[in-house]
Parts: C-alpha cells; structure tokens; sequence
C-alpha cells in the first residue's frame, strides 16, 4: 500500500494547522460565513440538511486496517457511531460539530487521511476498480497510476480553479469495475500489439443534469505521456470550457460541442506544445517508488481449490451461494478476492457503524494482509483472502450481517444520501432501497432473478448513478409530494449506456409495487439464460412500461 | 393557519435551529417562534442579526403552521430538516420514529 513520505506528512500538518487557524477564526467571529466556506469546502467540511458534513477522501478506494480503525475512532468519538461509504470512494460523516473539525482532521492525518479535494472545482479523488493489483482479468495494478494523478493534481496550481468539479476513474482490467465512461476522464490500461502497456483515453463522460458517456480520444497512450496529456486534456478544458453557466461548465459540455475528433486534435495539439517545452518530467525514481508501494505481497502459498471449503459448499448451500455471489477470482492461485454487502435488508446502503467498521479492520488483519477496499457500489472488498480461510471468514462477516449473498443482484442497491441528509435534495433515496430491500428479501427469488442493478438518486445531480442502473430511480418533488422518474436500460461497465425514462415518475407510494410488477415480466418474457439487461435490450422498454402503470 | 419560524444552523455544531419567543435559538421546532404575515421580515431580521454576530448561519423563513405540541413546518423538507433524518443505522444512534412514510418501511 502507499505509505505517505515526509513530503506528504509535512504538507498535511501544514493543512491541519491552517485549519485549526482558520476555524477558530470564524468561531471568534473574524471570518464570516462567506470567507469561511471555500476555506471549510477545501477540506472536504460542508454545511448539510442537518450539520456539518465530512467527506474524506480514500484514494482509490484502498484503506489500511489501520485508516479503517481510524475512522471508526472517529466517528464514534466525533460523530454519531456511524459513516456512509459513497460512489466516490469517500466516506461521509453526517453530525460533525464545527469545533471538533480541526481534532478530527488531526486524528485522520495520523493516519495519511484527509478531506483534501473532496469538493470545489478541482481534480477529486481518483477513483480505481476496488479488485485493482487482485483482479484476475488484471493487465497492470492501476493504482499505481491513480497515486500518480493524485500527486500530480494536489494542489496543482493550474488545477485548482477549475471551471468546474473534475473527476478521473482508473480501470486495469478488461472488465470495467470503476464506470469509467461516467468519468471526466477515465482511463483503462491496455496493451499495444508490442506488448507495452498504456491506456485508453475517455473523456467528456459524467452523469448529473446532463448525462454523456464519455469519448475514446487516444486508443492507445504509453504510461510515460501520461501527465502531458492529461495536462493537454486540462489546458484545453480550462481554456475553452465554460464558466458562464455552472450547468455547462463541466469538461462533458465541450466534448460534446465540439466531438470528440476535434478534442482529440485539439488535446493532440497542446501535448505536442507541452512536450516541445520538455514535457511533463516523470521522474523515474518517484515512479519506481510509488511501483514498490503497490507491489504484490508476499503472498504466503495456498492451496487452490482446499477440500474442506469444497465439502462445506456441498453441506451448506447457504456457503455456497455466499461464495458464489460475493467473492471473485484472484491472480494468485489459492486466493480469492470477498466481496462484503453493506447492503444488509433494512439499512442504508453503505453505511457502517464504528462497531462494524472495526470488525472489518479485524477481518482485514486476520484474513487479507491488513487491507480493505471500498467499492463504488458502496460495498467492501477484503483483496487477499486465502481460500481456506472463506469458512471462518463468511461466519465473521454473517455475525455483523455483512454476508448478504446479494453483491451485483437486485438488493444491492446503490442509493445516495436523499433527503434524508442532503441540502439538494428533491426526494428520499434511502427509505426506497430499504423497501425495495424488504420486497425482495427472499434469497431464492433474488437469484433466481439474477443480475440486477438499481440505482436511486434523490436528484438531478445523480450521485447516486441513477442513469447507470439496470434500473435508475430519480426522486423528484410533485407538489410537495415524492414522486420517483424510473429508468430503464442503463449500464456503467464496458457496454455503458444510458438509461431510458420509461414515462410519468410514479408515487413513493407506487413505486415498489411498479419495480415488483416489472420484475415479474421479466421473469415471464426472459429467454433462458437471459439478464434483465439483456432482455431489456431486446425488447425495448415497452413491456416494462406497460406492466409499471398498470392498475395495481 | 399558516405561518413562519425562522431556521438556521448554529455554527459551533451545525445544528438546525429555531428562533423562539425570547428570540434565542432552539434545536426543538416546537419551541419556535410562528410568525404570521405581518411579523414574519422582523422575525428573519432577528435571525440575520445573529447571522452578522457569529451565532448561527444561513438564516431562513420556513412556512409553517400550528400543532398541538407547537409549529409544524409543512414542507417534507423542513419536516425532516426538523426532526431528523427518517432512516438509520440500528443502535449507531436513536432513529426518529418514521413519519409520512408509506406503512411497509
Ligand atoms: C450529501 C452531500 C452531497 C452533495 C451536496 C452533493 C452534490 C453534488 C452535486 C452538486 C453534483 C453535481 C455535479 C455537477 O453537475 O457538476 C454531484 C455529483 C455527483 N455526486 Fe454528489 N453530492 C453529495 C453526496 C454524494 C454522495 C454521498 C455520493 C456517493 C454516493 C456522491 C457522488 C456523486 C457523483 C458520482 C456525482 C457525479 C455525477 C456526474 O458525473 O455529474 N455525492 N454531487
Ligand atoms: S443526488 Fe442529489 S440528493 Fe442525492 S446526494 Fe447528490 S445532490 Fe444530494
């Protein structure tokens, strides 16, 4: 894992001091509100539904067992015993008091921890698939590279005005975990046919009011140009992209009116002029580090395949659809990587409590080396876990209902905070997973269903991914009233796609019953074999319409 | 019939809170002061005077009308802002009776 170096540590200390001072400036009455927000904002502190709100960062979704007991300190001593893992690979803490803030970006410092561009109008977090350096479809460890941007973009002078939020995913695999094409900028390694390997380079994806899947620019972009063409991609946005409207600032707007032929020239063009002035220098010793930072440990050998894991999955079915669901195929034989729902029936999805998060610190040490991920599905991954270690861990994780068998499947729900937190939003989110989560509750039904991905946001701004769901929920205001805009047909892996409204928004009232029914057609009009994406693709949304506004 | 309190956040916690009657601040919407028509841009001045001294921010007129137990605001959005979120974490903190919501939660 990357460990902070002096450098890093410095200038976090740094950070805390400034905001022990600047805080202490506004509670004393000599900053107001004004001055004190885009100060509270760069360090991820914003004023919520209820209370200050936290959001901090966790680079591409790797988290020490040590960073993961942290935080549950925190939360428990700072907060309500409680966080809530996000689509962005962040966590939030809801009822943070103000006074307090400048302890709890101390505490989390210690750590390497911070809320350094969680917000404002600069590169965010960089986001990576949560398998990524396990993944057996794996080319290369992509973190490697995010560690790179996120260098790279912190605190970058020329970065730190954008015109608007900017936000960069990275994927190593064939398989795209980290939606990508929803990005800014996404990036996917890849190989040339000299066996080299670089990235495909997306950009102009993003989701909100206006969603876009993003363009391939570059098919294919050795690893050293890296930095000079993502700073060609930004010079050219910050020239061109528009900062007289905030709803068509984003890099998504350009790409779009200009396409993606001229972008490409247009990026094309800056790098030649940024390589002409020497380019941008990627020293080879900072690299080298960062490689051995996320170089594989030294995995101890295991057997693939051990016999009492396979005698306990024929005693027990209920193993073996645990295993079946939440885990996925490792690199190193005897390995398997375990998937942890945080989408127990009844509760906000990603969320945690302090009790729970040190539960799986202690898993983590037990059974992965000490490391955890966080998945933009609001789930947690342990990457190093030993084949023969799935019996015991399944029962630890079973003991803080963290076993659901339901990763990727219909309860596996990805919903934003909603109304019930968040100061933008025009309905709840968090109630109808819940429901839905109760409706489906029943483990034979849910696989028999199969794949299924809903997606609920409690706004236009989409932080809960709606236009990406098999099925997206968009919670809008009638009169007062919650009302929830359904669609249908969206996906975020490598077939990315747009969801389509299917018509009217339907009440909260209706709605579980509406996803109910249109689940049964499924059922009815599948061809074997066939997922709801699948057979949404086929036959188009008409069937589904029908059965959603039919009279209950 | 309806009417107006004033909401805000306090700035040491972030709390939401109402003005009240001695025009201080309260976290109980029961305690808030209701406005009517006439009084309602003196009750937010009062409110935006503790803005300027630093006691709370971002004061706001909510519409809201009388209950037994005190003002009620009537938008969904203020009722939670109010009362707090209508979900939670089981035994991470005591959860709000649910409210408004449909019977399956
Ligand atoms: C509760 C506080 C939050 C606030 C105030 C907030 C605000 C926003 C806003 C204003 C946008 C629109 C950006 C734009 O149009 O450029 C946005 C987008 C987004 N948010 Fe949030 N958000 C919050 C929480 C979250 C959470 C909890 C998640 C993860 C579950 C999240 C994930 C995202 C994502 C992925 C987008 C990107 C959509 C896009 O590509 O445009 N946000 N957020
Ligand atoms: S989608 Fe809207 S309601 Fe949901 S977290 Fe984002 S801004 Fe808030």
């Amino acid at each position: 894992m990357y460990r902070y170096d002096d450098f890093d540590r410095a200038f976090l200390e740094e950070r805390v001091a400034q905001f022990r001072d600047q805080v202490a400036r506004r509670l004393a009455g000599d900053l107001n509100e004004d001055e004190f927000k885009p100060l509270r904002l760069m360090n991820g502190l914003y004023l919520q539904l209820h209370a200050y709100m936290l959001r901090i960062a966790i680079p591409y979704g790797t988290l020490s067992s040590l960073q993961m007991r942290r935080l549950a300190e925190v939360a428990q001593r700072w907060d309500r015993g409680y966080g809530h893992f996000t689509t962005r690979q962040n966590i939030q803490l809801n009822w943070i008091r103000l006074e307090d803030a400048p302890d709890i970006i101390a505490a989390l410092a210690e750590v390497d921890m911070h809320g350094i561009q969680t917000s404002g109008n600069c590169i965010r977090n960089v986001t990576a698939d949560q398998y990524a350096g396990v993944a057996a479809d794996e080319i290369e460890d992509p973190r490697i590279w995010a560690e790179i941007l996120r260098q790279w973009s912190t605190n970058h002078p020329e970065f730190s005005f954008l015109p608007r939020k900017f936000k960069i995913a990275v994927t190593g695999a064939e398989l795209d975990r980290a939606a990508i094409r929803v990005h800014d900028i996404g990036l996917r390694m890849c190989r040339a046919p000299d066996g080299s390997t670089g990235f495909e380079v997306v950009v102009g994806g993003g989701l909100g009011r206006t969603p876009l899947i993003g363009k391939t620019i570059r098919d294919f972009l050795p690893k050293d140009d890296l930095l000079g063409y993502l700073e060609a991609v930004m010079r050219v946005y910050n020239a061109l992209g528009r900062r007289d409207n905030l709803y068509k600032a984003r890099v998504k707007i350009l790409v779009h009116d200009i396409g993606a032929e001229r972008m490409a020239a247009m990026v094309d063009e800056e790098f030649q002029a940024i390589q002409a002035e020497g380019g941008v220098a990627l020293d080879p010793v900072l690299v080298a580090r960062i490689q051995d930072h996320f170089a594989p440990p030294a995995y101890a050998p295991a057997p693939e395949g051990p016999p009492e894991v396979l005698a306990l999955e024929r005693a027990d079915p209920a193993f073996a659809r645990w295993r079946a669901t939440n885990t996925a195929a490792h690199r190193e034989p005897g390995y398997v990587i375990v998937n942890l729902s945080l989408k127990p029936h009844g509760r906000p999805p990603g969320d945690a409590t302090s009790g729970e998060m040190r539960a799986v610190a202690d898993m983590a040490d037990r059974w992965s080396l000490g490391e955890i991920r966080v998945a933009h599905e609001q789930n947690l991954v342990l990457p190093h876990v030993r084949q023969a270690d799935l019996p015991d861990l399944w029962r630890a994780a079973a003991a803080i209902g963290f076993a659901t068998p339901n990763i990727g499947h219909l309860t596996d729900i990805i919903a934003c905070p909603g109304m019930d937190y968040c100061a933008l939003a025009t309905a709840r989110s968090i109630p109808i997973a819940e429901r839905l989560a109760d409706r489906f509750k029943n483990l034979d039904r849910l696989h028999d269903i199969g794949p299924f991905r809903i997606n609920i946001s409690g706004c236009i701004n989409a932080c809960g991914h709606h236009h990406v769901g098999h099925v997206g929920l968009l919670g809008v205001d009638k009169n007062g009233e919650e009302f929830y805009q359904i669609t249908l047909g969206g996906s975020a892996e490598e077939d990315t796609a747009i969801g389509r409204i299917v018509g009217p928004a339907v009440s909260s009232a209706d709605v579980v019953d509406a996803i109910e029914r249109l689940v049964e057609t499924y059922v009815d009009i599948r061809e074997a074999g066939e997922t709801f994406l699948e057979t949404c693709r086929r036959v188009g949304n008409a069937p589904f319409k029908e059965s959603i506004y039919a009279a209950a | 019939m309806t009417g107006q309190i004033v909401t805000a956040n306090r700035l040491t916690d972030g709390v939401v809170v109402f003005l009240t009657p001695a025009a201080g601040w309260s976290d109980a919407v029961a305690e808030a002061a209701l406005f009517d028509t006439a009084s309602a841009a003196e009750g937010l001045a009062k409110g935006q005077a503790d803005v300027a001294r630093h006691i709370v921010v971002g004061a706001y007129l909510v519409d809201a009308e009388p209950g037994p137990a005190g003002p009620v605001p009537v938008e969904f959005r203020e009722r939670i802002r109010a009362r707090g979120p209508t979900v939670g974490v089981r035994g991470a903190f005591d959860v709000p009776a649910a409210f408004d919501a449909p019977a399956e939660v």
